[in-house]
């Protein structure tokens, strides 16, 4: 049998979530689709407090943000959760199917918002393969949700914002952080992250890298090294850590499998992350009905996240023929909402980026 | 090791069960996922590679990279990660592809 519904959200993060709010107030008959234990996606794990302003929720811990989209979307008999349910292909005709568990169902929606989310970045270096070097988000997973550490004395890789977050709450669940070391010649993330980790006597290493992970069956240390203009190891400057983890912060790369399946146009940009789709401005694919919103959509941030979700699942709902009072109006605000998200010089990118996309007419 | 004092988030645990890994009785919290059991009780190395037969253990913990696949009752290529645990689950190190049993 096939469900037969007007929206599948697939993703249940801030965008995910955020769209179905948006597509659900207007009436719009919505099934999501999160493949976690609880959906929330990345929020869940997230202790720090928000920037922004109050439509991203400023002020307040993303793991909360997480529980009152959750407590505004049950409120909604239209809107329904399939958790711990993945979506594993889409094929022509339309039909997505699912898996939860041993049960395989398919979904035949109308309009498909995708909010897959990014997944963590690999870099190349002697036994990356070995079990204690962690993706950072992994390390934030296991501390923040389920109480558990894996480590003692962990090393850093990245100073991006994930980065210097992750390391500050290593140190609140009582694990040491040796180094944050970088790639680049200056930190990545926000001067207000740097500072906590660094009053707190972590040191910050710009213009490293990490050559290896010593260890047999697992880490037991790890070999840093100074780098050149060109990235290149400076021998002689090596120097081993006594660490039991090394947790990777070296950036994400948007999910986009289903995108490709489904036909939408996709192109490489740097700048947002990697292979993200052609969308307009109402985040529509060249794949008709379908949208993304979120990290899929380009790396950014949680706020951006939930603003583009809004504005998916409000297109989506107008286009299914909902009548929504002052359509382009709000549309409007969502979109000043985002640039003014995008206006520090953190944005910079992210506008280089989009004004790429741009390029590329739908 | 479980966080005993954090300056934030409060764990809520529920109920604390037996489970085996490679045979040994080991404890978690029903309903967490396993990898977080395994990790409370120091165990790192969830499966062997292919070809090389090389130690890997968990890598994104959110179902996507296949790095923390293991035997659970039976089952091979189990995403440990997001897999909740439940009382007595037979859990198993990988080797290779798995194979049902």
């Amino acid at each position: 049998m096939i469900e037969e519904i007007e929206l599948l959200v697939i993703g249940g993060g801030p965008a995910g979530l955020t769209s179905a709010l948006h597509a659900g107030r207007y009436g719009t008959e919505t099934a999501i689709v999160d493949d976690a234990i609880r959906p929330g996606g990345q929020l869940i794990k997230q202790t720090h407090k928000f920037f922004g302003s109050k439509m991203e929720y400023a002020g307040t811990r993303g793991f909360q943000i997480a529980e009152l989209l959750l407590k505004e979307l049950s409120k909604f008999n239209n809107v329904k959760i399939y958790d711990r349910t993945t979506a594993t292909g889409y094929y022509e005709d339309g039909v997505i199917t699912c898996l939860r568990g041993e049960k395989y169902f398919k979904i035949k929606p109308k309009r498909v918002i995708i909010a897959t989310g990014a997944f963590e970045r690999m870099i190349p270096f002697v036994g990356n393969d070995l079990p204690g070097v962690y993706g950072a988000g992994a390390v934030q997973t296991v501390m923040n949700l389920y109480g558990v550490v894996p480590a003692k004395r962990a090393l850093m890789v990245g100073a991006g914002n994930i980065g210097l977050i992750i390391s500050y709450q290593l140190l609140q669940a009582g694990v040491e952080v040796v180094a944050i070391i970088e790639g680049m010649d200056k930190i990545g993330g926000y001067q207000v992250h740097s500072s906590k980790v660094r009053r707190m006597g972590v040191p910050i290493l710009t213009r490293h890298t990490i050559i290896e992970a010593v260890g047999e069956r697992e880490v037991e240390g790890a070999i840093i090294s100074k780098i050149d203009e060109n990235w290149r190891p400076i021998p002689g400057t090596e120097k081993r850590l006594d660490v039991d983890t090394i947790c990777l912060a070296v950036g994400l790369s948007p999910t986009i499998d289903i995108l490709r399946q489904a036909g939408a146009k996709i192109v490489y940009i740097p700048e947002l992350g990697g292979d993200v789709a052609i969308r307009d401005e109402f985040m529509e694919t060249t794949a008709k009905g379908i949208y993304v919103a979120g990290d899929t959509a380009g790396i950014e941030e949680a706020s951006s996240a939930i603003i583009e979700g809004a504005i998916a699942g409000i297109s989506a709902a107008k286009s299914l023929g909902k009548s929504i009072p002052d359509f382009e109006k709000q549309i409007a605000k969502l979109r000043e909402e985002l640039n003014n998200l995008r206006a520090g010089p953190f944005g910079e990118k992210i506008k280089q980026g989009l004004e790429k996309l741009s390029r590329f007419s739908i | 090791m479980r966080i005993k004092k954090h300056p934030i988030l409060e764990f809520k645990h529920t109920r604390l069960v037996p489970f085996t890994f490679d045979g040994k009785t080991l404890y978690g919290y029903e309903g967490e996922p396993i990898i977080a059991a395994l990790h409370d009780n120091g165990v790192r190395v969830l499966r062997t590679s292919l070809k090389l037969n090389r130690p890997r253990g968990l890598f994104c913990a959110i179902g996507h990279c296949a790095s923390c696949f293991m035997i659970v009752n039976g089952k091979p290529n189990t995403r440990v990660c997001i897999e909740p645990l439940r009382e007595g689950d037979v859990i198993e190190t990988q080797h290779g592809k798995g194979e049902f049993k």
